[in-house]
């Protein structure tokens, strides 16, 4: 009895070993462990079970029941399964037990056995069903590799930050792969498989064909492998019995052993202990266990930081003994007591027994503004366990907008989501809400909510403007907003319509709205729109060329330029074109088309209303210096010395301007006196400067 | 680089190597080679934050324009969408990653929603089916860029439309989160004052964001003395006015886009002899303008008729410079003399391109039209003859000059008069509307619901009572050596800085009235300092206001600020940051709407 190798047995030839247990696990189960799907934690987390989870048959009369065990053999939940076929469990990093089903639907639980939510691994798992998962830790936090029937892999690196990755496809891979495993490189998670003698590595963008250094011949096909808890090292087992240890980088072996026992493993793990050399794997069998090893290699890790350990203590509801580490260690408040007071928070909303007010007020009372307390997180758990009141009166706390919003939507409260987001300004807040809204409601209701918030009232019409114009006419209609209405109608009669007709009855509708607007204004510009559309048409139709969508005076001009003057004059009458335009409009276009006989004609067809020296100007621009000189004695006193100056006439200009005695005149006509020819007149401006001091 | 953005009173560079910072963390963030697609927008801004060299290090391997069907073949692992959160950008997007889908190898997308990521465009994305596709969805928080080393500008073009027309405040978010951004950097701004309607809305959510940070106290010790906030629509007249600053006329006649001017390029052909002008460059120049140039830096707010004098002095200074290597006897004395031959050489090219540009802008200025044009101009704002149709105008209509042009005119007169006699304003829109097509409609309701084309109501004008209280005009400027901020527009002194300069010195309680009558509330916040933070101001040491103008900002209002910033009795030195800085044809020309 008192002897310590009492219980020792001998393993080989060199080795003890003994069997004892060191724990009771609470189940009543013996040989029934092996038709359960049972996943352990890391570091010494809990245990889940699911009981019988094969039911091809819908019978319901035995439902599989999923139990959860903390490691050292107590009960923590049980529960009845009624959600589908489950094909894999394990547990997060955070400890939360993620179950994989057939559909590729994965619910996630807490370790109490509490639903934390669901999301799905895409289409083309649901299509395809899930054949096999894993689950698998790297830095980043816990991921999931499906297999799906179609023989393809999908995997998320993170479940926490769900993105999806399809796997490239393996060329002419037929079955399921013989045996498979994530592996972690580079901060990127591969898949390694095997087919028959074949191994393929996948990233995200490629599958490459991969070889084992050292690996013994006569392999024809791979029964089991298996990865490290670091991702260091990889061990494979092959149909020769035979097992080939080495680096996860497949760049190395570190050892080979033959067992001679060609039957497929149940199970292969890495095992070792923290700080040891010794790197071991351990094969099982239905009835033998083998363990192969020797890896020397120095290996530290510390991946149990104190932040896990208090998550740890949070998740057995251990919160005094986690707030007291905290001050013991004097964590900063983000990240120690306010983390804990939430947590406990989060607790406290489940206690159904206590009334929403009394829970809001002591939750208040013990977080008050602690700084990172996200009272949007505490009620959004307050809402997932069906308190919606609760919730609502805890967003109250919450000072950040962004952070109300989407739970007020999530909980259809929606107008009062509408307001929160109003307040904070984030356009892109109200929109998301607006966008929501929309959806909710009916197209009544929906319009009368946005009447009573103008400024969501206005961003929403910005969005009709540019995705829903048919709404944005109804919104003008509902407030009788007849000058936008106008406006609406003007666009349209450009954008929707290529007829004229249909043209020309937008903007009679347009014109409508303006008048109703009481905009006389813009109602009879429209109705002289409407006429000069019509009028350009059928001048195309008679004429030919181009006159739809020019202005009135481009119209006019391009009547002159060609050569139907009487329709010109007509149309400007229509029009009361002003005198003074007319007579700018006339005078260009005659010079573009250099009918000089034409202007001067016009020229004398009455007094300019506009003078003279335009028409020296444009016949100037035309290099005429012979029909600019005509007009040039016609220019009245005030613009004579300019006129005289544009064609050239410095000699007869100075006498002008010295008959002006005007020194700015003066001064003007010396500068335009240039070299020798002018040197006379230069002279004579001097001169009756001089005289003109004098005075 | 930048050195530029560090010699003011506000070490800006701190706020560039911040949003650098910022750029090289999400472009690790992609590992391995990348190729980015542009939102054609962004470009201009980004290259004052980042050079491609930054991209290039952290393995930007190509650049793309955004546009629809597919994206151009590049062998790159990671595509990285730079984008504003717009729905129809995400259309495109979408479009490229769908079609992206079915070719080759896939490759890992990206965006970067810039300045900030937007639930909408997401939604969009989702309901296109893309949503997924993407591994990294982020935000890029470039809000206020630096420009200069007292300049800043969200770059946001739109924004005046969407504050004033659409009532749309989201650019007026970003600018308070860009404030936020500043004060994280700067310290806690102690005093708001505002005016205006926008300016307050930018106040109220100024206050609840320092509220929503609560727990992350702000430790740095304050730069900024005040915040003013002014909304451009207190002061819809200065933009209206052409800017008579060296820096503001290049603005007006050519644009300068995101501190880079384009100019015609036969002004700078390189001199040779015999050539014969054979080979005269075709593409345009481009110049960056900003304060690293130091002549550019003395030149660029003064009127441009003080320019001339300074050009040619320097001229002298350097030809006599040149001359020195003549008197380089010794060998120490001709190293020294080479020593500082770059130096030379970079203030001889800086010199040529001005002379150039001054050159250019000078045969613009003496034109007659252009004389006639700001003769109408200072009637207006001296308030002669506002209330009648001015015949300068009717001539630039009938004569079809361009409509931007006339409209500034028109608008400019308008707002000098308070608004214009019905039959008068009916009578500029009946000549514009025949002249330059009905379509402009559109654009002249715009104007109107914008307030800078209005008919007066009540028959009164009150701008005779604004102009004179804050003597908007001053008939003896001095162009040379001003004195007063009214040089900027040869006798007007813009009323946007005027109200700056008031609430410094003697404070705005002595014009009251006058802020009654402009639009929107005026208004005076405190953000309270932890008692260790509080500033003890040394005699004679000058305080530090950030003026943030909200809808967009001249560079003549600019200069007129660096002016108040050097006066040395002043008081106070100005950091002036704006959604966009425009003139007014550009500003004009974002309110236009062309249905065809």
């Amino acid at each position: 009895m008192d002897c310590y190798t009492a219980n020792w047995n001998p393993l080989g030839d060199s080795a003890f070993y003994r069997k004892y247990e060191l724990y009771s696990m609470d189940w009543d189960l013996k040989e029934e462990l092996r038709d359960c799907l049972v996943a352990a934690a890391p570091y010494g987390g809990p245990i889940a079970l699911l009981r019988n989870p094969w039911r091809k048959e819908k019978a319901t009369s035995i439902r599989p029941v999923l139990e959860i065990y903390s490691a050292s053999g107590l009960p923590l939940a049980s529960l009845l399964w009624k959600s589908g076929p489950v094909v894999s469990l394990g547990w997060s990093a955070e400890e939360e037990l993620l179950c994989v089903q057939e559909d590729g639907v994965v619910l996630v639980y807490g370790l109490h056995g509490d639903f934390r939510r669901h999301f799905s691994m895409g289409n083309e798992v649901l299509q395809n069903r899930v054949l096999d998962a894993r689950i698998f830790h790297t830095e980043f936090g816990s991921g999931l590799a499906i297999l799906t029937g179609a023989h393809r892999f999908t995997l998320s690196a993170n479940v926490g930050d769900l993105k999806l990755r399809r796997m490239p496809e393996v060329p002419g891979l037929q079955s399921a792969p013989s045996c498979w495993t994530t592996l972690c490189q580079d901060r990127v998670a591969h898949i390694l498989l095997a087919v028959g003698p074949d191994l393929y590595l996948l990233d995200h963008a490629a599958c490459s064909a991969v070889t084992l250094p050292g690996l013994a011949p006569g392999v024809s096909s791979f029964l089991q492998m298996a990865v490290s808890f670091t991702y260091r090292h990889l061990a494979l087992f092959t149909d020769t019995g035979y097992i080939w240890m080495g680096t996860s980088s497949l760049k190395e072996k570190l050892c080979e052993f033959n067992c001679n026992i060609r039957a497929p493993p149940k199970q292969m793990v890495w095992c070792s202990r923290p700080r040891s050399k010794e790197r071991a794997v351990v094969v099982a069998w239905e009835r033998r266990l083998m363990v192969v090893g020797d890896a020397p290699e120095s290996i530290q890790y510390k991946q149990l930081t104190i932040q896990v350990l208090l998550d740890r203590l949070v998740l057995r509801r251990l919160y005094p003994l986690a707030i007291q580490i905290c001050e013991y260690l004097r964590l900063p408040e983000v990240q120690g007591v306010s983390r804990i007071l939430a947590h406990w928070a989060c607790y406290k909303v489940q206690q159904k027994d206590v009334s929403d007010e009394d829970v809001a007020r002591a939750i208040n009372q013990k977080l008050g503004d602690t700084p990172g307390v996200s009272y949007s997180d505490i009620a959004a758990r307050a809402y997932g366990c069906g308190r919606t009141e609760l919730a609502i009166k805890l967003l109250e706390y919450e000072p950040r907008s962004g952070e109300q919003v989407p739970l007020l939507l999530k909980m259809k409260r929606s107008k009062l989501a509408l307001s929160k987001a109003i307040e904070s300004g984030d356009t892109d807040l109200v929109f998301t809400v607006l966008l929501h809204l929309k959806n909710e409601l009916n197209r009544g209701d929906f319009f009368m909510t946005l009447r009573n918030q103008p400024m969501a009232l206005s961003l929403y019409r910005q969005f009709c403007k540019h995705q829903e114009l048919e709404t944005l006419k109804d919104l003008y209609n509902q407030d009788d907003n007849h000058q936008e209405l106008g406006s609406f109608h003007i666009r349209a009669s450009y954008a929707a319509e290529e007829r004229i007709e249909g043209r020309v009855a937008a903007l009679q509708t347009a014109a409508d709205a303006f008048y109703k607007a009481k905009n006389e204004f813009a109602a009879k510009a429209t109705e002289d729109q409407m006429r000069l559309l019509r009028l350009q048409r059928r001048l195309e139709d008679e004429l030919g060329g181009h006159f739809v969508d020019l202005s009135l005076h481009d119209t006019v001009t391009t009547l002159i330029l060609g050569g139907h003057s009487k329709r010109a004059e007509q149309l400007a009458r229509d029009f009361r074109i002003p005198d003074k335009r007319l007579w700018w409009l006339k005078l260009t276009a005659l010079a573009d088309l250099e009918d000089w006989e034409e202007l001067e004609k016009f020229s004398k067809s009455k007094k300019s209303p506009i003078g003279y020296l335009p028409f020296v100007e444009i016949c100037m621009k035309q290099h005429n210096k012979y029909e600019a000189k005509k007009y040039a004695s016609r220019v009245g006193p005030e613009q004579k010395v300019k006129a005289l100056l544009l064609v050239g006439d410095v000699a007869q200009a100075a006498d002008v301007a010295i008959e002006h005695r005007n020194e700015a005149e003066l001064s003007l006509v010396l500068s335009h006196c240039t070299g020798a020819t002018d040197g006379a007149t230069a002279d004579k401006i001097q001169r009756a400067r001089a005289q003109a001091q004098k005075k | 680089m930048a050195a530029h953005l560090s010699y003011g009173r506000v070490n800006l560079n701190v706020l560039r190597e911040a949003v650098r910072r910022e750029l090289r963390e999400f472009l690790d963030k992609c590992a391995g080679s990348k190729a980015i697609v542009w939102d054609e927008y962004l470009t201009g801004p980004f290259g004052l934050i980042a050079q491609y060299s930054l991209l290039k290090e952290h393995e930007v391997e190509k650049m793309f324009t955004l546009k629809g069907s597919r994206l151009p073949a590049a062998d790159v692992k990671n595509i990285i969408f730079f984008v504003r959160p717009r729905l129809e950008l995400m259309d495109i997007i979408a479009e490229n990653v769908l079609s992206e889908d079915r070719r080759g190898p896939t490759r890992d997308f990206h965006i970067l929603f810039v300045p900030r990521r937007s639930l909408l465009c997401e939604q969009r994305l989702k309901d296109l089916g893309v949503l997924g596709s993407f591994i990294h969805r982020e935000e890029y928080s470039l809000d206020l860029i630096p420009f200069d080393g007292d300049l800043l500008s969200m770059e946001s073009e739109g924004a005046f439309k969407e504050c004033y027309l659409e009532s749309d405040q989201t650019s007026l978010y970003h600018a308070a989160k860009g404030l936020m951004t500043l004060q994280a950097l700067y310290g806690t701004i102690p005093q708001i004052f505002g005016k205006g309607e926008c300016a307050r809305q930018v106040a109220n959510m100024m206050i609840r964001m320092k509220r929503e940070f609560t727990g992350s106290q702000n430790s740095i010790f304050p730069v900024f003395d005040n915040l003013l906030l002014l909304d451009r629509n207190v002061d819809l007249l200065t933009p209206l006015a052409t800017q008579l600053t060296y820096e503001g006329l290049i603005d007006e006649i050519y644009g300068i886009q995101n501190s880079y001017v384009k100019l015609p390029p036969e002004k700078f052909a390189p001199k040779k002899q015999g050539d014969g002008g054979k080979d005269l460059p075709t593409e345009a120049k481009k110049l960056q303008l900003n304060s690293a140039e130091e002549l550019y830096a003395e030149i660029r707010d003064k009127n441009f008729n003080a320019v001339g004098s300074v050009l040619s002095k320097r001229a002298k200074v350097i030809s006599a410079a040149f001359e020195e290597r003549h008197n380089a006897k010794t060998v120490g004395e001709i190293k020294q003399f080479v020593s500082q031959l770059p130096h030379m050489q970079a203030a001889r090219g800086s010199l040529a391109n001005h002379t150039s540009i001054a050159e250019l802008i000078k045969d613009v200025t003496t034109s007659e039209d252009f004389f006639d044009k700001l003769t109408v101009e200072q009637e207006f704002m001296s308030g002669v003859d506002t209330d009648k149709v001015n015949s300068y105008i009717e001539d630039c209509i009938a004569q079809k000059h361009p409509l931007i042009k006339v409209l500034r005119l028109v608008c400019l007169q308008s707002v000098c008069n308070s608004g214009l006699k019905q039959k008068v304003l009916d009578y500029y829109k009946r000549e514009i509307l025949q002249t330059y097509g009905y379509e402009h409609i559109l654009t002249l309701y715009n104007l109107e619901k914008a307030g800078l084309l209005k008919p007066q109501t009540g028959g009164r004008n009150n701008y005779p009572t604004i102009r004179k209280t804050l003597r908007l005009w001053m008939d003896d400027v001095n162009e040379q050596n001003p004195t007063d901020i009214s040089y900027v527009y040869s006798g007007y002194a813009p009323l946007s800085v005027r109200l700056a300069q008031l609430l410094s010195r003697p404070g705005w309680r002595s014009i009251e009235e006058v802020l009654r009558i402009l639009p929107g509330p005026h208004f005076e916040e405190r953000q309270p300092l932890p008692t260790g933070l509080q500033k003890k101001r040394q005699p004679g040491e000058n305080r530090v206001t950030l003026i943030f103008f909200l809808g967009g900002v001249t560079f003549a209002e600019i200069a007129a600020l660096r002016f108040l910033s050097q006066l040395e009795d002043g008081g106070t030195e100005y950091v002036i940051a704006t959604t966009k800085l425009m003139n007014g044809s550009s500003w004009i020309e974002s309110l236009m709407e062309k249905p065809f």
